[in-house]
């Protein structure tokens, strides 16, 4: 979060204004609009900034789009609408959450992916591993007559040895 | 002259570093105990160096030298002097200066605490540390040293430091980070130093484990602040933005997670070696790449302000060099790494192999979601933004799910145990998780609510089952302040992180679900209500800082007609870049926080833009990461780690 806010500062240096949190007035008739509005500024990426969303960002292009947003809510558009003309306009990039198409398959399944292989290499893990110490155990127990009579005269002579 | 001397000790820390790097390795290789013992005078000596450099730099910045030009470019003399010195840190080339210095500091911790540690590991430990101080610091010199001069005219005054820098937070945030980071690559060289020496050991793991315990916690405490300058700071009221630069640091946190764990069943039971070793060379290897990916500004190349491909390119090389060669390293040796002992189904190593998986894959989603926009920019397939809906939608299942791991495995004893004593310890815990759970959003919200449901049972659940387990230690004991004292610290270390993951996660579930905010335009007089609470406006007027004028505001807050505070936002202008500063002020709970911000000025001042925020139990968000802290640290206190390091037979050395 240090280098966040020296990249920033880099910003900074071009502009003095982006700094300060975004902080505008955006009056709805409905609040249930209200909330829609600030969920789509927050799930929209401002195209021109370094990596914030709409809402919180302070640049031009970040106010015309909360405006739009604005305007095409009271127009009673759906938010699939609203989105829809955003990625018209600016490509997936103002996507914060990726489209799941074949590109992205990787992104949205491989987590469960890995989870899932995750897990069958721990059992087979397991299996392998109770598997050798049966064998193991098995081998211990399992000595031939000659082997055990061999033993039982080791016993002996340790025990006649004290 | 002070910064030339900076310059020179840096220089000659590198000739010393490159030496650590070689003898004591030569040495250990070929069984000459003079050789190794050059080790640890060679580490005092690289401190030493390390320390007059980052004195020097710090004299440069108290002194106001602007012929430096990393001190004209990062400093100002308005600046108070707290400011000053933590701008050392302020920058590329001051943090990489830190970086090493750190890394110098662990060193010497290392060769001062490990009087136990046979020779040759200890010889070997302090080379690989040696031979990573070499890539750095030769990284420092040749591509960011920050003594260059401004030659022969240079600046009367500085450029002055970013103004969200000039905060409390930059002095503490990244010295942690870095003691963090850094710190993995002891973790990392007791690796490398294993599969050199074969020697795998209980004796092994009880080593590294410290060590590996007090960089994880300083990794987390680093996050955590982070978390909460942002907070505060930024002034948006978030508190985590899966931003490419947190993700750098949260992805060798899960995986240094994962190494705690791991080391823990290593030490304990002599399994997993091979895994752990593993996890050490990713952890480290995972610190190297949130270097890379941050500093050479591939990630944020939308514009390309901060990027310098040279840079980018050295950082790259040593991160390449570090995984290949640890990687070879394993692929050849690790095989001979036998594990020395059976499980059943049902043990607590199983559970660990499973907490291993869920916080593995969450490190690699983190990675994925990171990269993937390169990767499909690089594949020339468009370009995509992959940001907090991804990974709030990706991650929340897979914890929850540890979660109820994390339950049952403070139930589950080594080797095996049975089903039945298991369901009896923890069907209680279960049913009173759940059913708080789900009366908890309707006393607490307006009505039932799944996510809420979901966060505090388990969240319950993992609390429940840790003091269930607790309390059950005393069920046979004599005396209760007998066991109390004979329990091991590191299990208390244990309960007091696990508990700390149910509070950050209880405090995740709230505030993202019962936070209120509003946007509003505001005169003098106006108010507005906000989850019970109402803001009274009473106007701003202008007041001077050190370095800066603003505007400050007054806003009185209410509950039900009674006054509960006075609350003073800020909107700074900076005297030297005159940059604007949103600065928010916070009324701090342990339930709640009210967190006023100031916007614009409308109408030519007559009212303002206002944002206020009603953030229910935020603050244990960080209070949980501070347990987990805790937690890791206290099991470093452990009599076990104590013994082994007091026991006088130091032969070897």
């Amino acid at each position: 979060m240090l280098k966040i806010k020296v990249l920033i500062g880099f910003i900074l240096l071009l502009s003095s204004f982006l700094l300060s949190a975004a902080i505008d007035v955006y009056q709805f008739d409905d609040p249930e609009k209200e909330g829609r509005f600030q969920k789509l500024a927050f799930e929209l990426r401002c195209p021109k900034c370094q990596n914030q969303n709409i809402a919180d960002s302070n640049a031009e292009i970040a106010k015309d789009l909360r405006t739009k947003i604005q305007q095409m809510l009271i127009a009673d558009k759906s938010d699939m609408e609203i989105v829809d003309y955003m990625v018209e306009r600016y490509g997936d990039f103002v996507l914060y959450e990726p489209r799941v198409k074949p590109q992205t398959y990787l992104l949205w399944y491989g987590p469960a992916l890995f989870l899932v292989l995750g897990l069958i290499i721990i059992i087979l893990i397991i299996r392998s591993r109770n598997k050798t110490y049966q064998q193991i155990n098995e081998n211990e127990s399992s000595l031939s007559d000659s082997e055990s009579e061999a033993l039982h005269a080791l016993l002996k002579t340790n025990q006649e040895k004290k | 002259m002070i910064p030339e001397i900076g310059e020179f000790a840096l220089i000659i820390a590198l000739f010393l570093s490159a030496v650590l790097a070689l003898v004591p390795m030569y040495g250990a290789a070929t069984v000459n105990e003079l050789w190794m013992s050059y080790a640890k005078p060679l580490a005092k000596g690289q401190f030493l160096f390390m320390l007059i450099s980052f004195i020097c730099l710090g004299y440069a910045f108290s002194q106001d030298d602007f012929s430096v030009i990393y001190v004209a470019q990062h400093s100002n003399s308005q600046m108070p002097i707290q400011f000053k010195l933590s701008a050392i840190w302020g920058g590329h080339e001051g943090s990489l200066l830190l970086w090493a210095f750190i890394l110098s500091g662990w060193t010497l911790a290392v060769s001062l605490f490990s009087r136990s540690l046979p020779l040759d590991m200890l010889a070997r430990v302090l080379s690989v540390m040696g031979i990573i101080a070499t890539g750095f610091i030769s990284f420092l010199l040749v591509t960011s040293s920050p003594f260059l001069r401004y030659l022969p005219s240079f600046p009367e005054d500085g450029a002055d430091l970013n103004p969200l820098l000039q905060d409390f937070g930059l002095i503490v945030h990244p010295p942690m980070l870095y003691m963090g980071y850094v710190g993995f690559s002891v973790a990392f060289s007791f690796a490398i130093a294993a599969l050199l020496s074969g020697r795998l050991d209980t004796a092994w793991a009880r080593w590294s484990r410290s060590w590996t315990n007090i960089a994880w916690a300083f990794l987390g405490l680093g996050i955590t602040l982070g978390s909460w300058w942002a907070y505060y700071e930024l002034g948006w009221g978030g508190w985590w933005f899966w931003d490419p630069v947190e993700n750098a640091s949260l992805m060798p946190w899960l995986v240094g997670t994962a190494l705690v764990h791991s080391l823990a069943a290593t030490e304990k039971r002599g399994v997993f070696k091979s895994w752990t070793l593993l996890l050490a060379i990713f952890a480290f290897s995972l610190s190297l790449l949130g270097t890379f990916l941050v500093r050479s500004g591939v990630l944020t190349s939308v514009h390309a302000f901060a990027s310098d491909p040279e840079r980018g390119f050295f950082i790259l090389m040593l991160l390449a060099i570090t995984m290949g060669g640890s990687l070879t390293l394993y692929a050849f040796k690790a095989p001979n790494v036998k594990s020395e002992s059976n499980f059943s189904w049902l043990s607590r190593e199983v559970l660990l192999l499973v907490n291993n998986v869920f916080l593995t894959v969450m490190a690699v989603t983190v990675l994925l979601g990171t990269l993937y926009p390169l990767l499909i920019d690089a594949l020339g397939a468009g370009k995509i933004s992959v940001g907090p809906p991804y990974f709030n939608a990706v991650f929340v299942p897979i914890m929850g799910t540890m979660a109820v791991a994390m339950g049952i495995s403070v139930a589950v004893r080594w080797r095996e145990t049975s089903t039945k004593v298991v369901i009896d310890k923890l069907w209680l815990p279960a049913a009173i998780s759940i059913l708080c759970g789900l009366i908890f959003p309707f006393f607490y919200g307006s009505g039932f609510d799944f996510r809420v449901f979901i966060g505090i049972s388990v969240s319950l659940w993992v609390i429940s089952t840790v003091i269930t387990e607790f309390i059950g230690k005393f069920r046979n004991a004599q005396s209760f302040s007998i066991k109390l004292k004979q329990l091991p610290f590191s299990y208390y270390g244990m309960m007091l992180a696990h508990i700390g993951v149910a509070v950050t996660a209880i405090g995740i579930t709230l505030v993202s679900t019962y936070s209120e905010e509003r946007d509003i335009r505001m005169a003098k007089g106006d108010s507005v209500e906000l989850a019970g609470y109402q803001f009274i406006f009473q106007g701003t007027h202008v007041v001077k800082g050190p370095n800066y004028v603003a505007d400050q505001a007054t806003i009185e807050v209410l509950e039900s007609g009674t006054f509960v505070v006075t609350l003073h936002p800020e909107k700074r202008r900076y005297n030297v870049k005159r940059n604007m500063m949103t600065e928010a002020d916070i009324d701090a709970g342990l339930f709640r926080d009210l967190y006023v911000a100031l916007g614009e000025p409308l109408n030519n001042g007559e009212a303002w833009a206002v944002r206020v925020h009603y953030k229910p139990y935020v603050r244990w968000l960080w209070l949980g990461g501070i347990l987990m802290a805790l937690g890791g640290l206290l099991t470093v206190a452990d009599k076990r780690y104590r013994q082994s390091k007091a026991e006088p037979e130091d032969a070897y050395v």
